[in-house]
């Protein structure tokens, strides 16, 4: 990169190079989100905290839909008076953003008058307006799941030509994949739509307890605001509770660590009434509880628990072990509320004056109200909704496979959503016309040309930012979700112009100092590899990895700030964690010796 | 009070008494009343100081010379000072006073081997606007009563040494109102010691306890002869969220004759933390509970007992840099709590 010296600001986008020979697969990406010259000018950072890893064709398709929504909301719904949306460009797969600041102070009063007007009456009816988001989004949640599997039948079922419905399957396939994309779509809008400002009201209190306890650790606050009942906890609060069952029925000997989730299923189902009892508390507890995805969601093999239980059920096991042990597993939910309240007395005790007392009652309970959204929206949007989604599209894949378009049901994911409704249009007329579809003899190629692609860009690491470093970061949105400041761009600046030292500095996410191998996890599909007793490095980790979080040591993340939910769920499992180093992936070698201070904020390599 | 005529222990004593007793002996007294353990000791009260003084001012004037010297001369203050603690050293006790001294010191020794440390209180030191921390003697590991005696008049004298006069002239500081107690005190052979801040030094922050410590006596690390291991404890968490452990050349330690020693520290040992993690929350519990009981953050002294691991306060005086420094209320209560996220959406103006 630059002069290690002193280093002045990230590569440029325009020097980024395309990786030879994927050139055909970055021009598949639609126009609006290549770079181009004037992207020079602005200052870019690689959102690997949502888009850990090269995205493939389709799966842009998440960066598009939340990035119209969240900007849609920004911009034009709630008029952040500093800030409008969030800019997205696209090469060799890694999604780089750009915030868009308001600077005009003109502009900043004329839009600080409409988010008063707007914003504060959202904070004012935060609870009904919650309430009423809840069903909106369980209500979208069910019309997707009643969405029709895509099935092209030979002839028209009898029973439709009697009933006169006039309407053909052909035809009922663009309708499902326009509603699905149409429900995608919709989904991100509904994530945005009370997200900056519950960040916002939790950042009011984060900033003022920075102001007041200029040494306060970010995960002390992140406590004091925390839900205890949170959605977000409820799916491993479950493997706990069907852990206790089977050893209360006495079926835990089924569980065997080498036996794969069906044959301990199909064991049980052959082990009489407590079989079937337990079978049935598996059963509700996987509606809704195990639509939670291994990954954040963006990325379609980010699988959910439903669709492969071996890491619930890998989770159940060393539960069961546990409980035999005679640990209680109850979370002890009074317990850390008492506590809870006790820390927010503690530090408004040490408070200046009742003054200051009294905003800091305010401010904590603004956080407090509206941090159920903040916890709760992610089951709902990016785990049980993205899951929903890619498996809809999975479907059309089976059925495009089916008809030669592409070898396997998951290589539609290889085809953008334009290319898909084309693909799909053109199985709708070959049907209807009955000569062959024009895709298997076009997208075999392309697909195998793209997944080459992916591979070959997984392994090349890409810079953290691009373009010039701007003085400051004030862009409210971009410090809230990404974590990004000045500071954190400098030590990323400073890793990248002095590769030599052994430290890597992060945000501390939660407390405790540990030593052990590293095992640096680059894809979600890698998290197989994870022995006890090793430290799990990678670009985010996600709650839904709780099981896991039983047997590390201690987590260390590129990306993420102190109330990301990773930082939470390390926290409850007293796990050592750094976030946000920007760098710990590319820099720590699989298998080396690192030592973790979850307090500080450090990674140190040991080799 | 339990104690006779310019003597008076600490169990009967707290903050009230600073004008008999000064600060560090009204503040020993108002710790063990809190339930802090301190090491046991008296204070030769400043009724004796006024009796030496008396005696002084019968041949020449005091005080009255020392409000006539003027502030910035160093050199004519360096000339008086010199005079005058050669005859407050030279002079003979008041009548009586050695009596008392020897009875308390009996009474405290019950070993007559053990030493006690002599420390000057003077009746403004550690008040919270104008801090005379380290400006008059202490004298460390004295043993027997005569010994402790003469110390105590080293005491009085040093009220009068150069940066004393010098310091109470600059601020205009009448000289009436200024008179030297002595504390004399159960001497803690420390294993490790040092000095606490009940707020960060550096930041302010009145949510973190800030320690240093070293081996061996606290003189070395308040005398700065020795970088202290340092760590940061969240005051209410727990958490040490910073430590620092330096490289610990010399160690006070008593000297077998009387008074201490510096030695250099066992190679194992210089880089190795002088507290464990178990003591360091023990200090943070003692520190929440001293200013709990004040009111207000806290300066204090520390020792770890050797012998039984017990942690002991030397000294807790208010913290004087950052609460004078207090400036206007952060945020106040708004009438629309919600106006508060402007803070964050609102930009930098």
């Amino acid at each position: 990169m630059s002069s290690p010296g002193k280093p002045q600001g990230f590569p440029l986008p325009s020097s980024l190079r395309v990786v030879p020979g994927t050139e055909a697969a970055q021009a598949a990406y639609p126009y609006y989100m290549q770079f181009t010259a004037g992207d020079d000018q602005r200052f870019w950072f690689y959102n690997s905290m949502h888009f850990p890893e090269p995205m493939s064709a389709f799966d842009m398709v998440t960066a598009e839909a939340a990035y119209c929504a969240l900007g849609a909301a920004n911009t034009r719904v709630h008029c952040l008076p500093t800030t409008l949306g969030i800019d997205y460009r696209i090469i060799n797969g890694r999604v780089y953003i750009g915030g868009n600041a308001v600077t005009d102070p003109a502009e900043i009063a004329r839009r600080t008058t409409e988010f008063q007007n707007r914003a504060f009456y959202y904070y004012a009816n935060w609870e009904r307006l919650y309430a009423q988001w809840r069903e909106k989004m369980l209500a979208l949640i069910q019309d997707t799941r009643a969405l029709p599997r895509p099935l092209l039948p030979e002839f028209e079922p009898i029973e439709h030509v009697h009933a006169g419905r006039g309407i053909a399957s052909n035809h009922y396939l663009i309708d499902t994949y326009y509603k699905t994309l149409e429900g995608y779509f919709r989904m991100w809008h509904h994530h945005f739509e009370f997200l900056l400002l519950g960040y916002g009201a939790y950042m009011t209190f984060f900033a003022f307890c920075k102001k007041a306890f200029p040494e306060i650790t970010d995960q002390t606050v992140a406590r004091m605001v925390a839900g205890m009942e949170a959605e977000i906890f409820r799916p491993d609060e479950e493997l706990r509770r069907l852990a206790r069952c089977a050893v209360e029925l006495g079926v835990d000997a089924h569980f065997q660590g080498s036996s794969s989730a069906d044959s301990i299923i199909k064991t049980l189902q052959g082990a009489g009434s407590p079989g079937a009892a337990w079978l049935e508390e598996l059963q509700s507890s996987r509606e809704p509880w195990f639509n939670i995805n291994v990954g954040d969601g963006f990325y379609h093999y980010h699988r959910s628990w439903n669709d492969d239980l071996s890491m619930p059920f890998t989770g159940i096991f060393d539960y069961i072990a546990r409980v035999k042990s005679g640990e209680a597993l109850e979370r002890p939910v009074e317990k850390l509320q008492a506590e809870r309240q006790q820390l927010i007395a503690d530090y408004r005790e040490l408070l200046g004056s009742d003054e200051e007392r009294a905003a800091y009652d305010q401010m904590i309970a603004l956080a407090h109200r509206v941090f159920p959204y903040v916890e709760g929206h992610k089951f709902y949007c990016e785990h049980w909704y993205t899951n929903l989604f890619f498996n809809k599209i999975r479907e059309f894949g089976a059925l495009l496979s089916a008809h030669g378009f592409f070898p396997q049901e998951s290589d539609v994911f290889h085809l953008t959503h334009f290319e898909l409704e084309a693909a799909i249009v053109d199985l709708m007329t070959s049907w209807s016309t009955g000569s062959a579809p024009r895709g298997p003899s076009r997208w075999p190629n392309i697909v195998a040309e793209r997944r080459a692609a992916i591979a070959q860009w997984s392994k090349h690491d890409t810079p953290p930012a691009l373009g010039p470093v701007p003085d400051i970061i004030d862009d409210p949105a971009i410090v809230m979700l990404w974590g990004i400041t000045r500071e954190s761009l400098d030590s990323w600046l400073k890793a990248s112009g002095d590769g030599a030292t052994d430290e890597i500095r992060g945000f501390a996410a939660s407390s405790g100092v540990v030593e052990g191998p590293a095992r640096v996890i680059k894809s979600v599909e890698d998290i197989g590899r994870l022995q006890s007793g090793d430290i799990l490095v990678c670009q985010i980790t996600n709650p839904s990895w709780a099981p896991i979080f039983q047997k590390i040591l201690g987590a260390v993340s590129d990306l993420g700030g102190s109330m990301s939910h990773a930082a939470i769920v390390a926290r409850e499992y007293g796990l050592p964690a750094v976030v946000g180093t920007g760098t710990a992936t590319s820099r720590i070698k699989d298998g080396q010796r690192i030592r973790v201070d979850g307090g500080r904020g450090v990674v140190t390599i040991l080799h | 009070m339990g104690g006779s005529e310019h003597i008076s222990w600490f169990a009967d004593l707290g903050l009230e008494h600073r004008a008999s007793v000064g600060g560090k002996g009204g503040s020993l007294g108002e710790l063990q009343r809190a339930h802090i353990a301190v090491p046991a000791g008296f204070v030769v009260t400043t009724g004796a100081f006024e009796r030496c003084l008396e005696a002084l001012e019968r041949d020449l004037p005091v005080r009255s010379a020392i409000e006539s010297l003027p502030a910035d001369d160093l050199t004519q203050i360096a000339h008086t000072s010199k005079a005058l603690r050669s005859r407050i050293e030279q002079a003979p006790l008041p009548p009586g006073v050695l009596d008392v001294i020897s009875s308390a010191h009996a009474r405290l020794c019950a070993d007559h081997d053990s030493a006690v440390a002599v420390r000057s209180s003077a009746t403004t030191e550690d008040a919270i606007d104008a801090s005379f921390a380290g400006l008059q003697d202490t004298y460390l590991w004295v043993k027997g009563a005569a010994e402790t005696a003469r110390m105590v008049q080293l005491c009085w004298a040093s009220l009068y040494s150069v940066e004393s006069i010098s310091y109470r002239r600059r601020r205009r500081i009448p000289e009436h109102s200024v008179a030297m107690a002595v504390v004399v005190q159960v001497m803690v052979d420390a294993r490790s010691a040092g000095v606490m801040f009940t707020r960060s030094p550096t930041t302010g922050d009145r949510s973190v306890i800030t320690v240093e410590g070293a081996w061996g006596l606290g003189s070395a690390v308040v005398g700065g002869e020795v970088t202290p291991d340092r760590w940061v404890i969240g005051k209410i968490t727990g958490e040490i969220s910073a430590r620092a452990t330096s490289d610990k050349t010399i160690q006070h330690v008593p000297r077998d004759t009387g008074g201490i020693v510096s030695l250099p520290v066992a190679d194992d040992l210089r880089r190795a933390a002088c507290m464990s993690d178990e003591e360091l929350q023990r200090l943070r519990d003692i520190g929440r509970r001293v200013e709990r009981h004040y009111g207000r953050a806290q300066d204090i002294e520390w020792a770890v007992q050797r012998s039984d691991g017990n942690i002991l306060l030397l000294q807790s005086r208010p913290e004087t840099v950052w609460s004078t420094r207090e400036a206007a209320p952060l945020a106040r209560a708004v009438d629309n709590p919600v106006e508060h996220v402007m803070s964050i959406f609102g930009g930098r103006s």
